[in-house]
């Protein structure tokens, strides 16, 4: 309870452009929370709103079950960790870990000792004494974290703190991230346009686009069973088939396509009229071939990627795309050869098309 | 081959350039430091009669001129400590005000740059004039006071020069760090003093530099505002408007060697800065040694600086130019002598015709600085009747000549020591 973040229909207003649209949403102690969302979803926005630094129009921020109105971003038992990491560049690190301490007005000695023991914590001994520009990324990073730890605070809020990283380091911090959470135990709220990281990491994810909270969910429950087209398009990447009910039984829809009929599973447990336009979306993963596979298609070309071979196929005017384990120059496909493919239909989510276009269209381009 | 020659010709055409260039910028200063050591009571290089340093002397004992000196101090010191913080709540302002506004803001916080100084100064005047009366002060009161006048008009535009420097290093300033401090715990007063303070830091040595210079060098502004004091500036330029000596080289000559001192220690500075934050500093074969990094520290430099000025004015101050003065002395007087015995020696091949010289007076021979243009009118009791004018002030004529017919003989009445002596008056 005491670490409890509620975010009580918060709607963010600048003018006339509205950044949040009534948000709510409870994060509760502990947690490792994500909000992942293509730029100028209004993440950014909902994250300073928690730290302080904007007020919302209307709605409430509650932190440990106290109202946050009027209580400024030094008051608020919250750490922001910036996207530019803002560490002080005329200080030593030393100096920019205790910088909560100092103006607490702990003792010159006090705020060494509580500094050495952070620097151990994130693993950076001995480097207190160092300029902040003689670290490298990686390492700034983490004194940026060990910083926001000594404010001790009960919600570490991280806005993209990844982004200038390169993808080795990238990968690396996010075990580190993760295990640093585990170990202080605090309730970690991560901005991220990077779905790898929001997936990896979180406990919980809530996929934001144009200011809407569009699903709020763990990451497999995100990827298997997105409820909205666009989080279905947004996190990984996927097939999108256009097509109309035929008919429902249970969560079992059949639906009649440019391919052909096809079946897929209504996500969220939602009712269809026959006629509805509806979209099915399969993952490339889930593709497979398959000589009984409902689906016949072309194969247009091939990229190879390592571990993963991606298959860039043609059926009628609809392209499909999947992704095979490697398994070696054997299994590779030259371009015209006939595809015969298959899909598992628990897997496949059916979605109204009419939630958006345009959502999708921004979800591939991010 | 010929694109070589016609480089070859391009570096000499951009050499010579060049030397014009820097002839044209430092040739002045040069001359004029020449014409410090020079006991021409003129400030010259040629001809050079002897090598003084007392011209320092008569710069220090002028009390005009140092009191001056101690005014100005006073005034800066005021004009810094009032400027540089209005100049960083300006740039503040302008910061963190509404893009809309801001415009406008700086239009009004930049409009005492553009003002003319005279208005400026005349204004100052009028206005704390008016403040004054209305509260009843006498006119011995504060806002009747010449120092305080100038320091008000100066903080007026001064300020905006305070502004600018200020604005050009908030603008690298990231505000995010303001945020960062805030979000760490701190108040905003603290993330003021803790943040951005020390990295306004250099743009506050600079805007305390720079003003303390504005105020220091201005002119058009305090000749109104200090009323019947005078400050240094003010005081020289009356100086220079009663005739000019080669104290006000020699006061040049100080002012250079303070600027180079200056100069010197801040390149040695920013080149220690440089190399630190490189990190090149540890690989330099200077740097890199601890002697070299002795030698090379900017305290080190200063201290080599000052010191080697210190031994120049002890030098100087023992310096006696007295001998060699008399010498020249010794030789003008010979010369007078000369050309008056030659004179005599033309009068009397000449003796028959009359030696009373006509109308009008010979230019230059009555020592009056208006060459004589007021010689007849003026003179209180004179009658037009007679035209001969006599000396108004006669000079010290050269000892044991009686002098001859006024005008005839300009050479010894001039207080150029004879330096005009190929120029003959009509008739002589």
């Amino acid at each position: 309870m005491t670490r409890d973040v509620l975010l009580d229909h918060v709607t963010i207003r600048f003018g006339s452009f509205t950044a949040v649209d009534n948000a709510y949403l409870n994060i509760s102690g502990g947690e490792f929370f994500s909000f992942l969302g293509p730029s100028g979803c209004g993440k950014t926005t909902l994250l300073r709103c928690i730290s302080g630094f904007v007020e919302p129009t209307e709605g409430r921020v509650m932190i440990a079950g106290q109202d946050m109105a009027r209580v400024g971003p030094n008051k608020r038992p919250t750490a922001l960790i910036f996207q530019n990491l803002a560490l002080f560049p005329l200080m030593s690190v030393a100096e920019n870990i205790a910088f909560p301490l100092e103006v607490r007005g702990v003792s010159r000695k006090g705020r060494r000792k509580r500094a050495d023991a952070l620097l151990d914590l994130i693993a950076l001994p001995g480097v207190g004494d160092k300029k902040v520009y003689e670290l490298s990324g990686g390492q700034r990073q983490r004194v940026a974290i060990a910083r926001a730890l000594a404010v001790e605070p009960d919600i570490l809020l991280l806005d993209e703190p990844l982004s200038a990283l390169d993808l080795k380091l990238r990968q690396h911090m996010r075990t580190e991230l993760r295990a640093i959470q585990q170990r202080v135990g605090l309730t970690f709220i991560y901005i991220t346009h990077d779905q790898g990281e929001a997936l990896t990491m979180s406990d919980r994810v809530a996929v934001m686009n144009r200011g809407v909270i569009e699903q709020v969910d763990a990451p497999t429950a995100i990827y298997e069973t997105p409820r909205t087209a666009f989080v279905a398009a947004f996190v990984g990447e996927t097939n999108v088939i256009p097509g109309t009910v035929l008919a429902q039984s249970g969560v079992q829809v059949r639906l009649g396509t440019p391919l052909g009929p096809l079946v897929g599973t209504a996500a969220g447990g939602r009712r269809y009229q026959a006629g509805e336009a509806v979209q099915l979306f399969v993952r490339p993963e889930q593709l497979v071939m398959d000589a009984e596979g409902p689906i016949a298609a072309t194969v247009e070309k091939e990229e190879f990627e390592g571990a993963t071979r991606h298959v860039f196929a043609r059926a009628g005017l609809q392209a499909l795309r999947l992704s095979r384990v490697n398994a070696g120059a054997a299994g590779a496909l030259g371009p015209g050869a006939p595809l015969r493919l298959g899909y598992d239909a628990a897997r496949a989510s059916v979605l109204p098309a009419s939630d958006g276009g345009g959502a999708i269209d921004a979800g591939l381009t991010a | 081959m010929s694109a070589a020659s016609a480089g070859g010709g391009g570096r000499w055409a951009s050499t010579g350039y060049g030397a014009l260039f820097y002839l044209f910028l430092f040739g002045p200063l040069l001359i004029m430091t020449g014409t410090a050591f020079n006991s021409s009571s003129f400030p010259r290089l040629s001809p050079w009669e002897c090598f003084t340093t007392d011209w320092f002397g008569v710069l220090l004992n002028d009390r005009r001129l140092m009191d001056g000196l101690w005014t100005s101090a006073g005034i800066g010191l005021g004009v810094v400590l009032i400027a540089v913080p209005m100049g960083l709540a300006g740039a503040l302002a302008l910061s963190e005000i509404a893009p809309r506004l801001r415009a406008a803001l700086y239009t009004v916080l930049i409009t005492p740059v553009l003002v003319p100084g005279v208005v400026l100064g005349i204004s100052t005047i009028v206005f704390w004039g008016q403040v004054g009366r209305a509260l009843g002060m006498p006119t011995t009161g504060l806002f009747f006071d010449g120092v305080f006048l100038t320091i008000a008009g100066q903080v007026t535009f001064v300020s905006a020069y305070a502004m600018l420097i200020f604005s050009a290093r908030l603008q690298r300033f990231d505000p995010t760090l303001t945020e960062a401090a805030l979000d760490l715990g701190a108040s905003p007063g603290q993330a003021f003093r803790k943040i951005l303070l020390p990295f306004l830091r250099p743009a506050i040595a600079s805007a305390a530099f720079l003003t303390l210079l504005a105020s220091f060098e201005n002119y058009n502004t305090t000749v109104f505002t200090i009323l019947a004091d005078a400050t240094f500036t003010t005081a020289l330029a009356s100086k220079v408007r009663y005739g000019i000596d080669p104290s006000l080289s020699a006061l040049a000559v100080i002012i250079i060697a303070l600027t180079l001192i200056g100069a010197i220690t801040h390149e040695a500075v920013m080149r220690r800065r440089a190399a630190i934050l490189s990190g090149r500093a540890a690989r330099s074969r200077l740097y890199g040694h601890p002697a070299g990094r002795l030698a090379v520290h900017p305290a080190t430099i200063l201290a080599l600086l000052v010191a080697l000025a210190g031994l120049a004015v002890w030098q100087g101050s023992r310096y006696d130019s007295s001998a060699c003065r008399a010498g020249v002395l010794e030789e003008r007087r010979a010369l007078q002598e000369k050309l008056m015995q030659e004179q005599r020696a033309r009068m009397r091949q000449t003796a028959p015709a009359p030696a009373v010289p006509t109308e009008p007076p010979a230019p230059g021979g009555n020592g009056s600085g208006f060459g004589g243009a007021f010689g007849s009118g003026l003179r209180p009791g004179g009658s037009s009747a007679a035209p001969a004018p006599t000396p108004a002030a006669p000079s010290p004529a050269a000892p044991g000549s009686p002098p001859p017919a006024p005008g005839s003989n300009p050479a010894p009445a001039t207080p150029f020591g004879g330096a005009f002596q190929g120029i003959r008056p009509p008739g002589g």
